[in-house]
């Protein structure tokens, strides 16, 4: 595995505050509640960094404005920003967020995960293979592979 | 042959459910010599699904292949003579099924692949088996007597996963698709008796831009379509005449037409069928057909789309089968764990 961190010293910012979602006064049982940015961000935002203590939002790896949503279209795309242009651990992050929204999402969801442009050496090799899905499905049966993103899911079981 | 035209309907005849995960890929036996019609389909529950047409005319599950793969079962394909079923595991394994009348047994097992096996292809005359995978490689096998399968050559060039190969319906031509965005043609050397890449088709002429998905032949075996992640159909064409059987006038293919404009999403599977309809499946979660356009007045061929079938299915089509005795029977295959046979009428 990784012998020495691949970025050692981390910028960590603050965490948002979390704000309570607006729920409608009159509420309809039946009517379908839109799914949006800041559902999307509360699922993402704790997935626990694959080499660090701290959470992607901690990490600014992902914000909320870097998430685009179209509930009517069933449609979501994920950007997020590596800590360093070399970082090894991009794919894994990426395993993270879709594998996160593949359990969090109903399944007519369409999902895009990218790395923000310009903030990754391979930028292209990443998102090529991130959003190959039979590469994702031959990635999830490797079980150290599944073990490392299983632990950095587990702060998100809230 | 009447080639459709006009107000087509596509009507959903049966869904097949049993698989417990997304179902990857199907083939169809070619139901000769008394062995009866089959669906084979494969998934990422591990097992494969035998399918067969009950005497009050639905679809049922007759068999289910398992205990072999011990990961996703990524594809299938029946050899010509619809006795043997060979699939295509992720465990680096290929499995050879026989049909032994009313039930099956795994009666090889072929390894060599470093890693994920990706697509399995029998050629025409079922003497010749081709398998690839994620170590960018093509092996060729030679099928010996007893069930025995020697690999006679493992092909190199591509420098990605190999996403799916096929033979050329009548002449022993290897056609692979890749992850590295290329066309490959493999045929053998009559001097070496070895096999050699005769063609790669990159985007510089006028290949693909992203993933090559998969490929289909159109009867005559004259013209190919290729699918891909870049959105586009594209199909090419051979200066051979259909009756010439020299091996040698198919090894060069020229770029036809693209096209574009009519996925949003990746294209997982393309297939021509014998009155020349090619249907594609793609993560749109749609099914859509096309055909030769024949009104047209430049000199150029042109494709049209005739019929695009929305929500097909509830998540990504990542298979599309015509039957090959019954032309306009369709079977296509979803990541929502179902498969869903449809008939195409006027």
């Amino acid at each position: 595995m990784v012998v020495g961190l691949i970025n050692a010293n981390p910028v960590v910012y603050e965490k948002k505050e979390r704000r309570p979602r607006n729920v409608p006064t009159s509420i309809d049982e039946y009517a379908e509640e839109p799914i949006d940015q800041q559902e999307i961000f509360d699922h993402v935002r704790d997935i626990k960094d694959p080499e660090h203590p701290y959470s992607l939002e901690e990490l600014k790896v992902v914000t909320e404005d870097s998430i685009e949503v179209n509930d009517k279209q069933s449609y979501v795309r994920v950007t997020f920003t590596p800590t360093i242009e070399h970082c090894s651990m991009a794919t894994v992050i990426g395993l993270c967020l879709r594998v996160k929204l593949m359990r969090s999402l109903p399944s007519r969801y369409k999902v895009d995960i990218r790395v923000a442009p310009g903030t990754h050496a391979t930028e292209a090799a990443v998102n090529k293979q991130l959003n190959d899905k039979e590469r994702v499905a031959a990635a999830l049966e490797n079980p150290n592979l599944v073990e490392m993103v299983d632990s950095c899911l587990e702060p998100t079981f809230g | 042959m009447e080639l459709l035209e006009g107000n087509l309907k596509l009507m959903e005849i049966q869904k097949l459910e049993g698989h417990t995960d997304r179902v990857w890929s199907l083939a169809w036996n070619p139901a000769v010599d008394g062995v009866p019609g089959m669906l084979a389909s494969c998934s990422g529950d591990k097992t494969v699904r035998i399918w067969q047409k009950g005497p009050s005319g639905t679809w049922d599950c007759s068999a289910v292949l398992e205990d072999t793969h011990t990961r996703t079962v990524r594809s299938c394909a029946w050899s010509p003579s619809g006795k043997l079923l060979a699939t295509a595991s992720f465990d680096g394994t290929t499995a050879i099924w026989e049909y032994l009348g009313g039930y099956f047994g795994c009666v090889a097992t072929l390894e060599g692949h470093d890693n994920e096996v990706k697509s399995v292809s029998w050629n025409a005359s079922g003497s010749l088996l081709a398998t690839c995978g994620r170590d960018k490689t093509v092996w060729i096998w030679e099928i010996q007597p007893g069930n025995e399968f020697e690999c006679v050559s493992v092909l190199q060039g591509h420098t990605q996963d190999v996403k799916m190969v096929h033979w050329h319906p009548s002449t022993e031509l290897l056609v692979s698709v890749s992850y590295d965005n290329t066309i490959r043609v493999w045929a053998e050397d009559g001097d070496d008796d070895d096999w050699h890449c005769v063609q790669t088709i990159s985007e510089a002429s006028s290949g693909h831009t992203s993933t090559v998905w998969a490929l289909s032949f159109n009867s005559a075996g004259d013209r190919m379509v290729t699918c891909s992640d870049d959105l586009t159909l594209k199909i090419w064409d051979t200066s051979c005449h259909p009756s010439e059987t020299s091996a040698n006038c198919y090894r060069s293919w020229q770029h036809l037409c693209t096209l574009s404009g009519y996925h949003d999403r990746t294209i997982f599977s393309v297939h021509w069928s014998r009155e020349g309809l090619i249907a594609s499946g793609a993560a749109d979660d749609a099914i859509r057909f096309f055909s030769e356009s024949k009104d047209n007045s430049v000199d150029q061929p042109s494709y049209k789309m005739l019929l695009k079938k929305e929500k097909a299915h509830h998540m990504d089509v990542n298979s599309v089968q015509w039957n090959p005795k019954e032309p306009r029977l369709l079977a296509s295959a979803s990541d929502d764990g179902t498969i869903k046979i449809w008939e195409l009428s006027e």
